[in-house]
């Protein structure tokens, strides 16, 4: 399966088993035996996973990288968004085993420690940020957005981010700081 | 030591000051409680009750216990201390005994290795019920048999105002209709979670939360701990809206703990979410206003039952400021208004954002555009003339002291310019329905619709309402000044920790400002709900502030010189003015202060599609001083966002109390294409008692949108529309 393929179906699957099911986190049953996965440009491996846990669990409870948020794990919200091979995906609709060939970049990869994107920068600066659960979520929906398609319209820009949902900030300063960014605003 | 400077630092108050935990937030390294581990934790679940109405006829842990990795289960006859726990009043179970009154109610919890198992394990605890049959019609529970010892009735207010009973002369204009809410959910985007850890005498715990003293209080009582022992810390909150007002999973976090001896580590997913916690209160509605003809407010009758689900949670506030503020932010010669909150097997409803005032908004601006269509009157002329003024009287018989920009906030809006018309071959993205929805650009109808809407800031009604705020003034090892700011207020999103630093850097010139985490070491500082920690956090830190430059000798500007014997802190209390509880007639000076908004809303709609498209969100809000306009601007359009869920789809639907859309897949939130453009127009006048002369901008902005979405739609369309959320059936079918 080529990433690009796996990328699709996870846009398209009905939703994986919910976290409530035993399969689906925590590795009770059908263990999968280590494997590897490349996150942010490092070769992570990955234990105590079990074979139906989402890359999304995985992220969070296997390696620790909690940037990737869970607020539906059912693809609705995407709060756990991250790149498969530069291709936005909901991490809770993919199997952490399936992504073994492919490049997962999650928010905290997007930048050094310490550094920020334009991106990141363009949601502090025009208050894209409240209570920010959803902001890394966000800011990789935006950062891909803005690779494939950096002249969008505002309308497209809002099409691209309609599966992101903000409960706080009714999106008007997110879509503000992604066309500051696309307008090349310091 | 560097040389004092009298440089004004960057990020004082009126300033779009950055959030100090922003950077921390998009690069994904903020902890919020979900992401809380520590090692040797277990993970607790939940056992909740399929059942709106039961007895618990057996409880068998058996089967849970069996399989391995299960730690403990525990039951009501586990729980010590009261048991009981409730925001308001202790009327809840901590875990239900021998009744169920309503869906999702927690029977038993489950501690084990892992979540998954733990979560596993919680379905394999066997509970034995026998259903009864829920009372879930609200009109229905006034009279019923009592589903708790403590009544249906959760309060019955009535406000009489200027001899509303006498006869009225004849030729005047009269309007009456029935409206209805829905029941909405706060659905904050971070689920509850936390993290109980045991200790000697009591608990320690970490947790999203709105008000940690309350829960700090609750938990030892329903647990019979001292309090001194049971210690909150608030970690990274995903949201609020008045949802994480009430305890949740804190009371089986540290149950388990307690019994276990290790630290337990909750989170819910979004379905157990949906049941945690409360919701906005589904309201009924029946209104008559009368006025003459010239369009001068007579009277002003209406009831109003709020239907508060199983337990009280905080339906008496909310009913009354439902009552209160019934009439709007009118003049109103005479008025009666008579309110229920009652008890039924439906989900308890609490405080969400705007409590109560967003329920009768929509019936108050419903019938002042009837009347003016009865009138035949500019609906806008209708309420710039009966518009409140400061010096007024409330109906509530509360004389209006502070400022009251009701007209300035109605021409404001209205003066904001209008969208351009939808062009003949529009992106079908902008049709009502979105691209996929077939809507036609000729089929489509557009309309304009307003509202103007108030509330009051902070707690009310004799309410004995303060925050406490200590600051610190050292000199760090680089030779500045810093001054770090102790307060238990909740940050919940809303921008308080910016706040913060902002009134240091302005009261003391001191541009390093650190801010300890919330917790429960320092006195209390209230719940950030209201619309109250602008004001009484604030408060409370200018308090401080002000004791520290006193102690300094110092002016404005604090710096080294005034450290010379060493650190300063001060930790001072802020209490607003006190407040009267209302008498029998609903009336007394029940409140501190009052915020004001006005919305004029377009829309396109399709009429036999039943679709609708916001074009333009235009919005007077009154703010009394922008301390951070980026900030208050977030707000503004954050509320109004969550108004127009409520207009047009948010709504937790039951079947026989039972909730039957308890998933983000089909309990609707708006995303970016369903919410408009808002152009905002911040209205500032000076509030004379508030601290820098702000008003809390946290709830205001949610209340007229709801009522000005549905005012276009009816424009557009014609149709009565006397529920929210309209649903397509509404428009295309006239079904409500």
């Amino acid at each position: 399966m080529t990433p690009a393929h796996l990328a699709r179906v996870a846009a398209a699957a009905t939703p994986t088993p919910a976290a409530d099911t035993p399969a689906a986190a925590g590795g009770i049953q059908d263990p999968a035996g280590p494997y590897a996965l490349r996150v942010n440009g490092e070769v992570r491996q990955v234990r105590g996973a079990g074979a139906a846990d989402s890359l999304l669990r995985v992220l969070r409870d296997e390696l620790g990288l909690t940037g990737a948020k869970d607020a539906c794990e059912q693809g609705r919200c995407g709060s756990c968004s991250v790149l498969l091979d530069g291709t936005l995906v909901a991490s809770c609709l993919v199997l952490a085993a399936d992504a073994q060939d492919a490049e997962v970049m999650t928010v905290e990869g997007l930048a050094a420690a310490g550094e920020r994107t334009r991106v990141q920068q363009a949601f502090l600066d025009h208050g894209a940020v409240q209570c920010g659960f959803c902001t890394p979520g966000f800011v990789v929906a935006a950062t891909a957005l803005l690779t494939e398609a950096p002249d969008a319209t505002e309308v497209e820009v809002r099409e691209a981010l309609s599966g992101n949902i903000c409960r706080c900030t009714g999106y008007g300063r997110i879509v503000a700081a992604v066309r500051a960014v696309q307008a090349g605003d310091p | 030591m560097s040389a004092p400077t009298l440089a004004r630092p960057r990020h004082t108050l009126g300033t779009d000051a950055p959030r100090p935990d922003g950077e921390a937030k998009v690069s994904g390294r903020f902890a919020y409680s979900s992401d809380l581990r520590v090692d040797g934790m277990l993970w607790g679940a939940t056992v909740r009750s399929p059942y709106a109405s039961a007895r618990i006829l057996a409880i068998d842990p058996g089967p849970a216990l069996a399989l391995p990795g299960v730690v403990a289960v525990v039951t009501a006859q586990d729980v010590g201390g009261s048991g009981r726990h409730g925001l308001s009043r202790p009327d809840q179970p901590v875990l239900a005994a021998d009744v169920v009154r309503h869906h999702g109610e927690p029977i038993a919890a489950v501690a084990a290795t892992s979540l998954a198992l733990a979560r596993r394990a919680a379905t394999l605890v066997a509970v034995t019920y026998a259903s009864v049959d829920p009372l879930v019609d609200p009109d229905a529970a006034l009279a019923a048999p009592p589903l708790h010892p403590d009544g249906n009735v959760y309060r019955h207010l009535v406000v009489r105002h200027g001899a509303p009973e006498d006869p009225l002369p004849a030729g005047l204009v009269s309007v009456e209709g029935s409206y209805e809410v829905g029941m909405q959910d706060s659905a904050f985007l971070g689920p509850e979670s936390g993290l109980a850890t045991p200790t000697e005498h009591g608990v320690d715990l970490a947790v999203s939360t709105q008000f940690l003293h309350s829960d700090r209080d609750q938990i030892a009582a329903a647990l019979g701990l001292d309090r001194a022992h049971v210690r909150l810390t608030l970690a990274g909150v995903g949201g609020a809206f008045g949802g994480r007002e009430d305890l949740s999973l804190h009371l089986a976090a540290c149950l388990l703990a307690r019994r276990t001896g290790r630290p337990v580590g909750m989170r819910y997913d979004r379905a157990e979410s949906f049941l945690g916690h409360v919701h906005r209160h589904p309201a009924r509605l029946w209104y008559r206003h009368t006025a003459t003809p010239e369009g001068d407010l007579v009277r002003v009758e209406a009831r109003v039952l709020l239907d508060g689900g199983a337990y009280a949670s905080t339906s008496a506030a909310v009913l009354g400021n439902a009552v209160c503020f019934a009439a709007g932010p009118y003049r109103v010669c005479s008025a009666r208004i008579e309110g229920w909150a009652v008890r039924t097997n439906n989900p308890p409803c609490g405080a969400m954002r705007g409590f109560g005032c967003v329920q009768t908004c929509f019936g108050h601006e419903s019938q002042m555009d009837a009347l003016a269509a009865a009138l035949d009157m500019d609906p806008l002329a209708l309420r710039l003339r009966n518009a409140l003024e400061p010096g007024d009287r409330l109906i509530t018989g509360q004389r209006i002291t502070g400022a009251a920009p009701v007209r300035a906030c109605l021409t404001a809006a209205a003066a904001l310019p209008l969208p351009p018309p939808l062009p003949a071959d529009p992106d079908p993205l902008t049709l009502p329905g979105g691209a996929g929805l077939s809507a036609q650009a000729a089929d489509v109808r557009r309309g304009v619709g307003l509202a103007v809407g108030f509330k009051n800031l902070m707690f009310s009604e004799g309410f004995d309402d303060y925050s406490t705020a200590s600051v610190r003034v050292e000199i760090d090892t680089d030779g500045e000044l810093v001054a770090t700011v102790h307060c238990a207020a909740a940050e919940v999103g809303q921008g308080f920790v910016t706040l913060a630093g902002q009134i240091v850097r302005s009261e003391l010139g001191i541009e390093r400002v650190a801010l300890r985490a919330a917790d429960t070491a320092i006195g209390e500082a209230g719940s950030s709900s209201a619309s109250r920690q602008t004001w009484m956090s604030g408060g409370a830190i200018a308090s401080a502030c002000a004791a520290v430059r006193e102690r300094a000798g110092a002016g404005p500007h604090l710096d080294a010189r005034h450290l010379r014997d060493g650190p300063i802190e001060e930790t001072r209390v802020f209490r607003h003015a006190p407040t009267q509880a209302l008498d029998d007639d609903g009336q007394g000076d029940a409140h501190v202060s009052f915020v004001f908004a006005a919305t004029r809303v377009v829309v396109d709609v399709d009429p036999e599609l039943g679709s609708v498209n916001v074009v333009q969100v235009a919005t007077g809000q009154d703010v009394g001083r922008a301390l951070n306009p980026l900030s208050v601007t977030g707000q503004i359009e954050g509320g109004i966002a969550q108004g127009l869920g409520l207009a047009l789809f948010e709504e937790l639907r039951t079947e026989g109390g039972v909730v039957v859309n308890a998933s983000l897949r089909d309990y609707l939130l708006p995303t970016t294409l369903d919410v408009a453009e808002v152009v905002t127009a911040l209205v500032e006048q000076p509030e004379p008692d508030a601290p820098f002369g702000a008003k809390g901008v946290g709830e205001i902005p949610t209340i007229p949108i709801t009522p000005a979405i549905v005012a276009a739609i009816r424009d557009a369309t014609g149709r009565a529309l006397r529920r929210v959320p309209v649903r397509p059936a509404d428009i295309a079918l006239g079904e409500a």
